[in-house]
């Protein structure tokens, strides 16, 4: 079978087109590489959707965690003690049984129990928690003058914080968050290792990659595969938010030298 | 355990559960706690040599140096340390056992790799075949360690480069001022004064490796992960004298409970290590702290 | 699970070597398979599978030390070394044998089942949860059903008991048991499905002279009887024995 053949039949497999049947003898490189790439789309729509919603949850939790109401800044403080305080690994099994007892209880939790709704929902309460964390460390660093200055221009308010603050914020936070977001794709071979179970034999990258180490008994070639795609994976992250990073800052001094160093401080 | 645990079939209630909370099974439970602390223990300076030598190359003069260095960082970081644990081990433990063979049995004429096979020659097994059991479990404690050392040491590194950095140039050009060697500055300066700028990186990073420890299953050793899953699936009257239905959410729980204490605790006891480093430090912290100090009196 | 990283002597060339290697035998078998194996309360390796194992150690002069691995990474650990046999109800079949080498069976070869909570249960096109991995998974694989695979045999009837699976297929043995304590909450339904060729002990194909050893201690204990005896005391009177 030549490797255009596999690319046809599996490509998509991840998401249960082509093949029906997983190769199951004579597994060549080319399988390998298809198969394991098939399954990665599963970790970018798990760490995409998670960190763009995370992303509004985090600005709020943020803003909890300063507000001066006290039920609220308790309820953010709780809530990003328990999601940074415990493994990811222990957050998808209570995850997982959680949605199972609510779908007996309602029929509309149905697709909760499946990976791609809840794993993603885990997800999204995890990394909401470690960027509100971070954002709040950010809220709590905005230069004075900043919002003396904008107060000063007659901005108050929403208009204040949606011009200022805000944005002031993110620039703050943003090496430490394109950080976050490396990891959040990391922590998306989690969802079928443990917690959730892969369906019809549609998985992540990781699970096709055990699937190969298991049947080749040889773990040297499927998991290096693995590994080059999430280096690659990771330099796409860093790109496309080293972009985000530039608009940013756009407005400062030397803006275009300061690109974000590779690996920036990390904050988790 | 206790005298009355004898027939637990006959037992209810307070008693039961005393009988079956101290088998053996949950013994060994509660001595993974024990393992996972002592990984910690072992793992944190461990990590930090690795992370120590990894900055000290990725900065060095000597570009080869240099490149290994960074490639080690930018490398490690990039793959999620699951992977890394699900292959680095068993190649780890042929690499070393390779390296012994090579030295111990020149005159083998056999290949090492049999078909699937990895076959060296006797006096090169880690440990040796013979050796009793507690010795080949902690050489596989040791290799867990030497695993999560490796991929955190990458961390580590990363924040100690940036920390080395972060160190005022102008207490290092007073170094130098005074004659002291590159060597000298950077053994007497550098290193004692990047603490305060490592410590928050380093604290993240103690965090995230008390995080990773329910993956090391993953790496063989028999950790509270194992233990929880096998104490809490259901047990059938014939194979156990406590059959009981699916309870891993109990265990779990108590593992969760478990991780929550210890990271509030590591949270804790970092948040005053950073106060007294900043003691004297020219940073905003320290500068607090030397403002608090100040005797109260006329404001200039 | 202490896998990994644990090692054993490997392939002695010679019979001097091989009594200085080999005078422990590191059992490897993964401690949650009832009643094949599994780990009694005390913590230690207990089953039908720990009983044949002490026994063929004992008629071939071997001491044998045991350890549980992860199902997963089983095969990956023997072939490096980390100890020197497989016995984990392991069936014995074609894929596994290109990579690992087999002793004659010590189990006949048995039938999977499908337990599910209602006689109705559809196990043509419905969910069916196996262990990943297994024969069984490869069979529910290349049915109509949908495989929904877990980590372990336990997870699988969790998956059942919650309505996430519509049925288990696995071994029957150990199906068995776990039907038999629910209480009438799970049953057998379908046909019974012959898979593999008994189950053996798995060895590396570079350990020709272990193998023969613990052929002939198996050989030996199908001749007098030891085995069926062990077979119907794991498994019940009903259970298929050797002739």
């Amino acid at each position: 079978m030549s490797c255009w053949q596999t690319v046809q039949d599996y490509a998509l497999r991840s998401l249960g087109i082509g093949e029906r049947l997983l190769p199951r003898s004579d597994f060549t490189l080319c399988d390998q590489i298809v198969l394991i790439g098939s399954g990665m789309i599963w970790n970018v729509y798990f760490g995409v959707l998670a960190l763009l919603a995370g992303f509004c949850l985090a600005t709020l939790l943020a803003l909890g965690k300063a507000a001066s109401n006290p039920l609220a800044r308790k309820s953010a403080e709780w809530f990003v003690f328990l999601f940074r305080g415990s493994p990811l690994f222990i957050q998808f099994f209570f995850g997982y049984f959680l949605f199972l007892s609510l779908k007996q209880q309602v029929p509309l939790f149905e697709p909760f129990a499946a990976a791609s709704v809840g794993a993603l929902v885990v997800l999204f309460l995890n990394t909401s928690a470690y960027s509100g964390e971070i954002f709040h460390g950010a809220l709590m660093s905005v230069p004075k003058s900043d919002t003396e200055a904008a107060a000063a221009y007659g901005l108050t308010g929403w208009r204040r914080f949606r011009r200022i603050t805000w944005p002031t914020m993110l620039r703050l936070a943003w090496p430490a968050y394109i950080n976050e977001a490396i990891f959040l794709f990391h922590a998306t071979t989690l969802v079928f290792l443990s917690g959730f179970p892969a369906a019809q034999q549609r998985g992540d990258g990781l699970y096709y990659a055990q699937y190969f180490a298991d049947k080749t008994f040889n773990p040297f070639v499927p998991y290096p595969i693995l590994a080059g795609y999430f280096i690659l994976l990771t330099l796409c992250i860093i790109g496309l938010m080293g972009l985000v990073n530039r608009r940013l800052n756009r407005h400062l001094p030397q803006a275009a030298e300061r690109r974000p160093r590779m690996f920036p401080q990390m904050l988790r | 355990m206790f005298d009355f645990c004898s027939d637990p079939a006959t037992l209810d209630g307070i008693a039961w559960l005393a009988c079956y909370l101290t088998t053996g099974k949950h013994m060994a439970f509660y001595g993974a706690f024990g393992t996972v602390l002592l990984l910690l223990a072992i793992t944190a300076p461990t990590a930090l040599a690795f992370g120590f030598g990894g900055a000290m190359a990725a900065r060095s003069r000597v570009s080869p140096l240099r490149w290994l260095g960074k490639t080690y960082i930018a490398i490690v970081r990039g793959i999620p340390d699951i992977v890394f644990f699900l292959f680095f081990v068993i190649a780890l433990d042929q690499g070393i056992e390779y390296l012994r063979h090579q030295v111990l049995c020149p005159d083998w004429d056999q290949p090492v790799r049999q078909g699937s096979d990895f076959v060296v020659c006797a006096a090169a097994k880690m440990p040796l075949g013979n050796a009793p059991q507690w010795v080949h479990e902690s050489y596989g404690f040791a290799l867990a360690v030497l695993t999560f050392a490796i991929v955190f040491g990458a961390f580590a590194a990363n924040v100690l480069y940036g920390a080395m950095r972060a160190v005022p140039r102008a207490q290092v050009e007073t170094a130098e001022a005074y004659g002291m060697s590159p060597r000298q500055t950077f053994r007497r300066i550098t290193v004692p004064q990047m603490w305060i700028y490592a410590l928050p990186g380093l604290g993240n990073l103690w965090m995230i490796l008390i995080k990773a420890t329910p993956l090391l299953f993953l790496l063989g050793v028999e950790d509270v992960v194992y233990w929880a899953r096998d104490l809490g699936s259901a047990k059938t009257p014939r194979f156990t004298d406590y059959p009981h239905p699916d309870w891993r959410m109990w265990y779990f729980l108590a593992l969760l409970v478990f991780y929550l204490l210890f990271t509030r605790l590591s949270e804790l006891v970092l948040t005053r290590v950073t106060r007294r480093l900043s003691r004297g430090q020219a940073t905003a912290g320290g500068e607090a702290m030397r403002r608090a100090d100040l005797p109260a009196g006329p404001v200039a | 699970m202490k896998l990994i990283l644990t090692f054993a002597a490997l392939a002695a060339t010679t019979t001097m070597a091989f009594a200085e290697t080999h005078s422990v035998v590191r059992m490897g078998t993964e401690g949650a398979y009832p009643p094949y194996n599994f780990l009694d309360d005390s913590g230690e390796v207990a089953g039908f599978e720990r009983e044949v194992g002490d026994e063929a150690c004992a008629r071939a002069g071997l001491t044998c030390e045991w350890v549980t691995t992860d199902w997963d990474s089983i095969i990956p650990n023997l072939t490096s070394g980390n100890y020197d046999t497989i016995i984990a109800g392991m069936s014995i079949t074609d894929e596994r044998e290109e990579v690992i080498d087999f002793t004659q069976n010590y189990f006949p070869p048995a039938a999977s089942a499908y337990a599910a909570m209602a006689e109705d249960a559809d196990i043509e096109n419905g969910v069916v949860a196996a262990q990943a991995n297994t024969i069984q998974a490869g069979h529910v694989a290349e049915s109509g059903a949908a495989l929904l695979e877990f980590a372990t045999y336990d997870e699988t009837v969790a998956a059942l008991r919650s309505g996430e699976a519509d049925a288990v297929f696995a071994d029957k043995d150990a199906l068995a048991p776990t039907v038999e304590a629910s209480g009438g909450e799970l049953m057998f339904v379908g046909d019974d499905v012959p898979l593999g060729d008994g189950i053996g002990i798995g060895l590396r194909e570079s350990d020709t002279e272990l193998r023969e050893q613990f052929d002939v201690a198996i050989a030996s204990m199908k001749e007098d009887g030891t085995l069926n005896e062990l077979i119907v005391k794991w498994f019940g009177e009903d259970a298929d024995t050797f002739e």
